[in-house]
């Protein structure tokens, strides 16, 4: 078997809270992203194309539609004889059975997939960012430097840098401090979350730090290798990377994609983004549609008008509808002359005719205000929307709603219905 | 799945102008974003049919890379799998395929090795869905020695393209007419035959030692009296490709929402090679109606009854129209396309116009591209 030099260990287990019902039956990097994608399209698209052809992704919260959407790896020609993407949920142990209980805890669980490839270097990733990158120059960083880890890090606005982990490196970019989240930073070099270490030294300090509970990369592994003098440097990247963990931000990286020349541009025959086509069938728009300054995925039938929005593939969107500032993503219908003004619908979602969604005034969410804000409506997937409602700003619905769930026919902003039991 | 297919790609074809200068015709590019050759392989593969040999000779290499791996249709197999016989030379034979008998008859040794009883004969230039099950039991209720499937054609068509067929009451055809010049009747062969293996071997045989290559006018019609050939009738959409108009109009075709929805949305599906283009963008200035799109498009203008194929680049201020777009075509700001079949990978300039005047042109440009 050929060594491998440098494998990925992608941590795609988490529920990712702050998208709300859009993760309640999901797992976050399997929520749709740009039309078509998924968002662990990227990390692994970024992988292959990188040259890295051995990827074991960690799940653990909702796998189901991730398993499914990654299956042998074939859209990222991940389908190896040696190496390839390995799912890697956790498992039962003769002395304990844990879940995984902090990034660092679920890449020390599967030490023995590590070992059975024996790398020079491993590559940790997590799988809910939106970005291009190509490890193989952070490699070659890493490697000029004689570095135990590098830490990808980026230059943020010094008045945003308090919302991150931020580093203090000397002229050499080595890293010389630690501030996780600090009132004054005094740098504007922020992690991102991705690492790659030299594996012995990976090695050694998982196993170190094994008791350590909820072991996180951040928070325990970093500083522990810092304390034993280990050289870790940071690499300094620049170009576009989203943290898409609120509905704000992930509403507003979708909504970058549909500028006339986008910053994150997918149309780019260098660096593609694969994803597993479920259909791949064109897209219909009928004689009365309007379509303007929009993205429209595969299959998807335009009976009504579309302005400002992400729509996936296998959508229809039926006579006299109207969509304005939202993401619809794959197979949802959308009944007719209902009009949706800044919403993001769910998968399988089907909404009747004549509804209005965003409407009202702003309201905060009884629900969540920290999750629900943005004045958006949010729906969850395969729920079912009945004919003739209103919905106002910051609401959220999941689940098969009736008539009889909006009083009035109207969910005041603010509001949600959450059915339970929908989903399992 | 009792039979092995054996799809027939390789003839040449002069009806298609420039569209098949560079390509087999099973290669062309069908609704938006599938392959010719997409249906007959869906086909087989949705009627469990594991093992296919693509037969094919002229221009094969876009069809080649179409076919490059198997997986798409589902052919990525241990038992069976997805092959692509062109002609090769060895110690005793020196000649391309001289007809479609022949072409089997070169690999006679794959069809002696395989264990199939059945074998299903098609062409790769139909657009259409069909369960091979279904002829198949027919096939075995009727003790065909070989069955045809038949298509009534609307009676103001031309059929002097088709083989015409006329059959009794018990379905037998007692009449088989290759491209007639006056056609006896409006009900034609679709190419897709079913034969017992063993059967076929002998036939093929037979026309080897006597120096007759093609299927039909030397088995088919030579035999129509001696063996018990049955035609099968199918009913739901069929459509062959093979001359520009005919083309066109299959094209034009999806644009109807029943067809879409036959060949798009009901089960079972259609399978094509992926080619990971993103979503279609409708940039500001954008006008689209009643046109299909395919991924990777991105239309900064209008477009109206036309299909735009992977790929394609629309500038500004443009007007498409009643237009075929084959994929990667790249259209300049200010031009003017109507009733035109544009070929793939073209880059038309700015400030042109193109318009079939009489019927469909098909426009071949191949200027140079510059990107920014």
């Amino acid at each position: 078997m050929i060594r491998k030099e440098m494998i990925a260990m992608l941590l795609a287990g988490g529920q990712g809270s702050r998208l709300g019902v859009l993760t309640s039956g999901v797992a976050k990097p399997a929520v749709a992203f740009g039309g078509k994608y998924r968002i662990i399209d990227f990390p692994l698209s970024n992988c292959i194309n990188s040259g890295i052809d051995t990827v074991g992704v960690l799940t653990q919260y909702q796998p189901l539609r991730l398993n499914r959407h990654i299956g042998i790896g074939i859209p990222w020609d991940l389908d190896r004889n040696n190496g390839g993407v390995t799912v890697l949920p956790p498992y039962e142990k003769s002395t304990n059975s844990e879940w995984y209980t902090g990034t660092a805890n679920a890449i020390y669980q599967n030490l023995n997939y590590m070992d059975s490839y024996d790398p020079e270097y491993v590559l940790i990733l997590s799988g809910d960012h939106i970005y291009k990158m190509d490890y193989e120059v952070m490699l070659d960083f890493h490697k000029a430097n004689q570095a135990d880890i590098t830490i990808a890090t980026m230059p943020v606005p010094i008045e945003e840098a308090s919302r991150f982990g931020v580093v203090i490196t000397d002229e050499n970019k080595k890293i010389t401090e630690f501030e996780e989240k600090p009132e004054h930073p005094r740098s504007n070099l922020a992690s991102m979350g991705i690492y790659i270490f030299s594996w012995k030294v990976l090695k050694e300090s998982l196993i170190a730090m094994k008791d350590q509970s909820n072991c996180d990369f951040g928070k325990h592994i970093i500083p522990y290798c810092h304390e034993k003098q280990q050289r870790i440097f940071a690499y300094e990247y620049n170009g576009y990377w989203k943290d898409v963990g609120t509905l704000g931000s992930y509403w507003e990286a979708n909504m970058e994609l549909i500028d006339l020349i986008p910053e994150f541009n997918l149309y780019e025959e260098y660096w593609k983004i694969y994803t597993k086509n479920e259909n791949v069938s064109p897209q219909f728009i009928a004689a009365d549609a309007r379509v303007d300054k929009s993205i429209v995925g595969e299959g998807t039938e335009i009976y009504g008008e579309v302005y400002n929005s992400v729509i996936g593939s296998g959508v229809s969107i039926g006579k006299g509808a109207v969509v304005r500032d939202s993401i619809v993503m794959k197979d949802v219908q959308i009944g007719e002359h209902t009009i949706i003004d800044k919403s993001i619908v769910g998968d399988k979602t089907e909404i009747g005719k004549n509804c209005r969604l965003g409407v009202g005034d702003y309201a905060p969410s009884t629900l969540n205000p920290k999750v629900y804000a943005f004045d958006l409506v949010t729906i969850g997937e395969n729920s079912i929307i009945p004919d003739n409602v209103s919905i106002g700003k910051n609401t959220a619905i999941s689940g098969v709603t009736e008539a009889s769930d909006y009083p009035g026919g109207m969910l005041a902003s603010g509001g949600a219905i959450i059915k339970e039991g929908d989903s399992v | 799945m009792k039979a092995l297919g054996l799809i027939l790609a390789g003839g040449n074809n002069n009806r298609m102008q420039e569209l098949s200068a560079k390509r087999a015709i099973a290669a062309m590019p069908i609704g938006g974003s599938y392959r010719s050759i997409d249906f007959v392989l869906s086909n087989m593969t949705n009627s469990h049919v594991q093992t296919v040999a693509v037969l094919t000779q002229y221009n094969a290499r876009s069809l080649n890379e179409h076919l490059s791996s198997s997986k798409w249709w589902d052919f990525g197999r241990k038992q069976g799998g997805l092959y692509t016989f062109t002609p090769t030379v060895t110690s005793d034979n020196s000649w391309w395929y001289r007809g479609t008998a022949d072409a089997m008859c070169q690999n006679i040794d794959f069809l002696r090795k395989r264990h199939e009883p059945y074998v299903i004969i098609a062409g790769g230039d139909c657009i259409y869905k069909m369960d091979y099950n279904k002829v198949l039991d027919y096939h075995i209720e009727k003790k065909a020695d070989i069955t045809v499937v038949c298509k009534d054609m609307p009676k103001d068509e031309d059929v002097s393209r088709f083989g015409v067929v006329r059959m009794n009451e018990d379905y037998r055809i007692v009449e088989f007419e290759e491209k007639p010049m006056v056609a006896q009747s409006n009900t034609i062969s679709t190419g897709v035959y079913i034969i017992r293996r063993r059967q076929l071997i002998e036939m093929l045989e037979r026309c080897q030692e006597e120096n007759r290559w093609d299927f039909v006018n030397d088995i088919l019609i030579r035999y129509k009296n001696m063996k018990h050939i049955y035609g099968y009738k199918m009913e739901d959409y069929w459509s062959n490709i093979s001359t520009v108009d005919s083309y066109y109009k299959t094209n034009m075709d999806f644009l109807n929402p029943d067809v879409r929805k036959y060949f798009f949305r009901e089960a079972p599906q259609i399978y094509s090679k992926i080619d990971d283009y993103p979503p279609a963008k409708y940039n500001p200035g954008s006008d689209v109606r009643n046109s299909l799109i395919s991924s990777g498009c991105i239309i900064n203008s209008k477009v109206e009854g036309s299909l735009l194929f992977k790929n394609v680049f629309v500038g500004n201020n443009c007007v498409i129209k009643n237009s075929v777009i084959l994929n990667d075509v790249y259209i300049g700001d200010n031009t003017h396309i109507e009733n035109c079949i544009v070929e793939s990978r073209g880059t038309l300039r700015a400030n042109t116009y193109y318009c079939g005047d009489n019927g469909v042109k098909v426009v071949a440009e191949h200027n140079e591209r510059f990107m920014i």
